[in-house]
């Protein structure tokens, strides 16, 4: 029977063509997402490796197993000097952008406030500014005020341009939280702080928890903006510390590096996965231009 | 109303309240001294000769238009605005769009397990610190790297060969993760009983997705190339890091450029004049989407 007749005796058997004609299509689209997640996964690939591999090289390959690697960079002071920068200019850069944004969107969400259409129009549209286009004025301010080459300044700058989106993202979560418990609240005669921190902010705990964990993965990998405002090398936080050993060719080790870009990789993916489960639908934006 | 007395203050929406300002007080003067006044004092100083060291760090002058004129005497300023105009538009608008458009459907229909792996690899590459992103992508660009072996030529350094398609791939790795998101949102929120009756109708899959899924999509797909654009435009640190704009000027982007003028050449009044121009580039493409989203539904 030639392959001809044969589909022709299949187009009469209803249940068996549809099917085989899924299979074929599904099989596809598995194997084309695969080959699309190698891609993915490849250049992944050679940190993880790497940083077990005793001999290792710019390709991937089986690696020798070794733990020296870790133990090389948890002994050099400059690599753990660099987590404690990260540490403080992330954590103030997030303890202080939450805590402003959700100041401002409480009342932003629920009270009167005027030109407030506009005001949310201006935040949405400093968000998408560039840095480059701060960093200027921001070093000759941080120069007159003598305040370069500090962590919590640089962390102040970082929350101020962290800051338009965290309020943005954190009046969208309060805009969620329904208004009728608050009029319970006043009407039983508690104080607009009162219904705030009493009624508000426990319902607001997974925006809270998203914006902070937001704010938080992108000072953690800001680059730069510690890098134009700190010079001395014990405040140069995780990327710029990795900047300067890819640039010390030899000075330090394939293996080294790898190492400590995963070491410094590992918080912010830990701190992903607790967010994604309340980040679900944040990504729900159809209209928003409009 | 003897009795309204005695409630407090009313939750009226309509009436200003001082206890809003007392709230948005200290956001306000955040934003106001490190972001507001930085915009405003960087549209000043781009029309200055001000620079980092020497006399002109103190004593600047207003010298009007001539930044501007110097710009278009100068080729690497016109090389720079059209590499960045290459990389947002191959990077960003056309392959973070169709590849994230792709692994959203994909995804959708493949086995749960199989999406499940891929979705999750494709969203740690987006998690991942841009510093780490520049070095496995500068590992494996290399001469002797896994992708001069994957194309048996052991020799070539591609981010030295071709080192704009290469930062534009290791960009598009790592961004695409944004638009599968926001495209499988948007598949999800889909209204099933149109989708159902397209099929019921007998359309093929390139039909029903050319006719019925696609258009229905083109809110999502509107504001994903808003938002990759404006995004991209600024992006500083990957290609930084991969190649510092080299070799040459090859992938001297524009915020690549400001920096340089700055803080290298120490031009702090023409660095900004050209973060002026980036951002005058963001605001016509963001013009040009809004336009597109509402010329017709």
């Amino acid at each position: 029977m030639s392959a001809v007749a044969a589909r022709r005796l299949a187009d009469k058997e209803l249940i068996v063509v549809p099917y085989r004609r899924v299979s074929v299509s599904a099989l596809a689209t598995n194997v084309v997402l695969i080959l699309l997640g190698c891609f993915f996964l490849l250049p992944l690939l050679w940190m993880v490796f790497a940083s077990v591999d005793a001999n290792p090289d710019w390709a991937i390959k089986i690696p020798t197993p070794t733990l020296a690697n870790f133990a090389d960079v948890i002994g050099r002071a400059d690599a753990l000097s660099s987590f404690r920068s990260s540490l403080i200019l992330a954590g103030t850069t997030t303890v202080l952008t939450t805590l402003l944004a959700l100041l401002a969107a409480y009342p932003l969400s629920r009270m009167h406030i005027p030109f407030r259409r506009s005001f949310m129009l201006v935040i949405l549209f400093a968000s998408g500014l560039p840095v480059s286009m701060l960093v200027v004025p921001v070093y000759q301010i941080y120069v007159y005020l003598g305040w370069l080459d500090s962590l919590y300044t640089t962390a102040l700058f970082l929350a101020a341009s962290s800051l338009p989106f965290a309020i943005w993202l954190m009046k969208n979560f309060i805009d969620a939280v329904p208004l009728e418990l608050e009029h319970a609240a006043a009407i039983d005669g508690a104080s607009t702080f009162r219904i705030l921190r009493q009624v508000v902010l426990p319902l607001t705990v997974p925006g809270i928890a998203v914006t902070a964990i937001y704010t938080f993965i992108n000072a953690w990998g800001a680059f730069i903006i510690p890098f134009v405002l700190t010079y001395s090398p014990e405040n140069q936080p995780g990327p710029v510390e990795i900047y300067n050993f890819m640039g010390s060719h030899g000075l330090f080790k394939f293996g080294d590096l790898a190492v400590f870009s995963l070491l410094f990789s590992l918080p912010v993916i830990v701190l992903y996965l607790f967010m994604s489960r309340y980040f679900s639908g944040a990504f729900n934006f159809g209209g928003a231009v409009k | 109303m003897a009795v309204a007395a005695g409630l407090g203050p009313r939750l009226d929406r309509e009436r200003f309240q001082w206890s809003s300002l007392v709230m948005l007080s200290p956001a306000l003067v955040l934003l106001g001294v490190l972001f507001v006044f930085p915009v405003l004092y960087a549209c000043y100083l781009g029309f200055t000769n001000l620079a980092l060291v020497g006399s002109r760090s103190r004593a600047y002058d207003f010298t009007g238009l001539d930044n501007i004129t110097r710009m278009l005497g100068d080729y690497v300023f016109i090389k720079s605005s059209w590499l960045t105009i290459i990389f947002v538009v191959g990077s960003a608008i056309i392959g973070q769009t169709v590849l994230g458009m792709a692994l959203a459907i994909l995804l959708r229909n493949a086995l749960v397990s199989v999406s499940a792996v891929i979705g999750s690899i494709v969203i740690v590459a987006w998690v991942l610190p841009e510093i780490t992103v520049a070095l496995v992508w500068y590992a494996f660009s290399q001469a002797g790297g896994t992708l001069s072996i994957l194309l048996r030529q052991t020799d070539t350094n591609f981010l030295v060969a071709v080192p704009m398609l290469i930062v534009s791939l290791a960009n598009l790795w790592r961004n695409v993760a944004f638009s599968m998101l926001v495209f499988s949102a948007g598949l999800r929120n889909l209204p099933t009983e149109v989708l159902e009756a397209a099929e019921v109708e007998g359309a093929s899959v390139w039909r029903r997705y050319r006719l019925v899924i696609f258009p229905l999509l083109k809110p999502t797909i509107v504001t994903n190339l808003l938002l990759v654009t404006i995004l991209n435009l600024s992006e500083f640190t990957l290609i930084y890091a991969m190649t510092q704009g080299g070799p040459g000027i090859e992938t001297m982007t524009l915020p690549l450029y400001v920096y340089q003028e700055a803080f290298v050449f120490h031009q702090l009044g023409y660095g900004t004049a050209i973060s002026l121009v980036l951002v005058l580039i963001g605001a016509v493409f963001s013009l040009l989407f809004v336009r597109a989203s509402r010329s017709q539904v």
